[in-house]
């Protein structure tokens, strides 16, 4: 599996790193993790465990996992985005339904806008909540 | 004459966790499509977190659910183990084989709570009363072993925080032999039955092409016929150690989803009496006392599926980043799919029979959008369901509609 996605990803992987037999974390950027998440899910046939979204001094970051649920490896994928004031990314959610509630969350949560999300509103915050805060950043924090 | 008819069924009800609120689009019988809004019980555990030692997180994470109350903090512990290299290469033997211990004595006791309530939805009340009855004893072996019947604060970075104490075997040993009969006489009741395979067969239906779509874990999935179990797939714990067998059904139906739970309990039971027979002599905790920096996944099959959990950390004594996803998050949003084209006295059970918590049905008003409103509460959404078992009681009796 490792080498199908060395092979078919090449130069799109910026950094690839194996934590343990089980644990593989590789990088792309941003405008090939639409084309990534479809060959690891589709071709692949990866289970999607979920995202998750940080957010870090320099950039916000997004990991997607995915579980071979045949070996029992875990691939997570991570993607940077810099520009922190107006973070956006494509929505992987065209490519199939069950990443629309954790994109909705990240959005919510992070503010990170999913391009081509087809239902991108509040999934659990309060209706009340103000609009353009973003609980998980960190900017009221050292 | 259709009316398009919206039956909101949810959010709250105080006895229940998980609030959760569906909002059911119905033309006469045949539900067409469904909104679900959850969030009510958002408690911003993953910001908490940040603000917690690493030791505090366990109680914290405990506190997620009250039913699969141990699977979170094991997750937990196994995401911070990761920074160690893995579970294996810290932790005690015997810790491990308790770890084992408590995860299937979780999955028993979920498993008979869910089979109570699915046989109330669907008008079996002596199920719910014996399902709940059998599953006193299973918590009565929690007390024995940790102390309390729920949130049982066992799990710690490195180990395990009580030990089982040799001469409490015998009789948990003998609480599993008891529980046997019973899961039988469950097994019977559900396969041999013409009524629930009537009512249970061809309903709620998720194929295994919307199980791989909607991304669904545990028992959801392999009624599907998906072939996934964290146990197998990436063990923890013992469970590579002892022998036990995945499960796993095509028919994606309710009836699957049951006798996958069933099955289940069987299962468990096996494992743990394989630990307490080879249960090791030793220590119980590696007493970590710095956690390094860097990433960690954990992950555990809880009763209703692969529970996931992410930690960063920088190397001081708090987490600067914890990622939780329960494995509801994944099952609750493929009811989109699986009780869409049923009926509503369909709903209740097909809601409930990816075992989510059963708040939501208890509650229900049903809306007509012209204007005669018509305002029902829980029991009449139940009541309906009772309505069809009966039904098909009737036919099967005396071959008439």
């Amino acid at each position: 599996m490792r080498e199908r996605i060395k092979e078919k990803l090449g130069p799109k992987i910026k950094e690839w790193h194996e934590h343990s037999a089980r644990r593989i974390y590789f990088t792309v950027d941003k405008k090939d993790i639409f084309e990534t998440v479809r060959f690891i899910f589709r071709e692949l046939g990866m289970r999607f465990s979920t995202a998750s979204g940080s957010d870090t001094p320099d950039s916000f970051e997004i990991l997607y996992h995915f579980s071979n649920d045949s070996s029992g490896e875990f691939y997570s994928v991570r993607v940077f985005i810099e520009d922190k004031a107006n973070p956006e990314i494509d929505s992987i959610t065209p490519l199939f339904p069950g990443a629309e509630w954790i994109e909705r969350e990240i959005w919510e949560m992070l503010g990170i806008k999913f391009k081509g999300h087809p239902n991108l509103k509040r999934l659990l915050l309060a209706d009340e909540w103000p609009e353009g805060e973003y609980p998980l950043r960190h900017k009221n924090e050292s | 004459m259709s009316h398009k008819v919206i039956v909101p069924i949810g959010p709250y009800h105080p006895l229940q966790e998980e609030p959760e609120f569906f909002q059911l689009y119905v033309e006469g019988e045949k539900v067409v499509d469904i909104d679900i809004i959850i969030g009510y019980n958002h408690r911003g555990i993953e910001k908490l977190a940040e603000a917690k030692h690493f030791d505090q997180v366990p109680y914290l994470v405990e506190r997620i659910c009250g039913i699969c109350s141990s699977s979170h903090p094991y997750a937990y512990v196994l995401a911070v183990e990761d920074l160690f290299g893995g579970e294996e290469n810290i932790v005690p033997e015997r810790a491990l084989y308790i770890r084992t211990i408590i995860d299937e004595l979780q999955r028993i006791h979920s498993h008979l709570l869910w089979l109570g309530l699915a046989g109330h939805f669907i008008g079996y009340n002596t199920v719910w009363m014996w399902a709940w009855r059998y599953r006193e004893p299973v918590l009565d072996m929690f007390e024995m072993v940790t102390g309390n019947r729920n949130n049982y604060a066992m799990f710690k970075v490195g180990g395990v925080r009580r030990d089982i104490r040799d001469e409490d075997i015998p009789a948990l040993k003998k609480t599993l032999d008891e529980l046997v009969p019973a899961l039988s006489m469950f097994k019977g009741a559900v396969m041999d039955d013409p009524v629930i395979q009537a009512r249970l067969k061809g309903v709620g239906i998720l194929t295994k092409q919307q199980a791989i779509d909607w991304c669904v874990v545990g028992p959801t999935a392999r009624a599907s016929g998906l072939n996934m179990d964290v146990r197998r797939d990436e063990p923890y714990g013992v469970f590579d150690r002892v022998d036990w067998n995945v499960i796993v059904e095509k028919d994606g139906d309710i009836f699957a989803k049951t006798i996958i739970r069933i099955l289940e309990m069987y299962e468990s039971v096996g494992i743990i009496r394989q630990c307490l027979e080879k249960l090791p002599k030793g220590e119980i905790d590696a007493d970590i006392k710095d956690i390094p920096a860097g990433e960690g996944i954990g992950r555990v099959e809880a009763p209703r599926g692969e529970c996931f959990h992410y930690i960063k950390s920088d190397g001081t004594n708090r987490p600067i980043r914890h990622k939780i996803r329960a494995p509801s998050y994944m099952n609750v949003a493929s009811d989109k799919v699986a009780a869409v084209g049923g009926t509503i006295s369909d709903a209740t059970i097909t809601l409930a029979a990816v075992d989510p918590c059963y708040c939501c049905t208890e509650r229900v008003a049903v809306i007509r959008k012209s204007d005669n409103q018509k305002i029902m509460n829980g029991w009449d959404l139940i009541k309906l369901s009772h309505e069809k078992t009966n039904k098909i009681k009737e036919e099967l009796l005396h071959g008439r509609p």
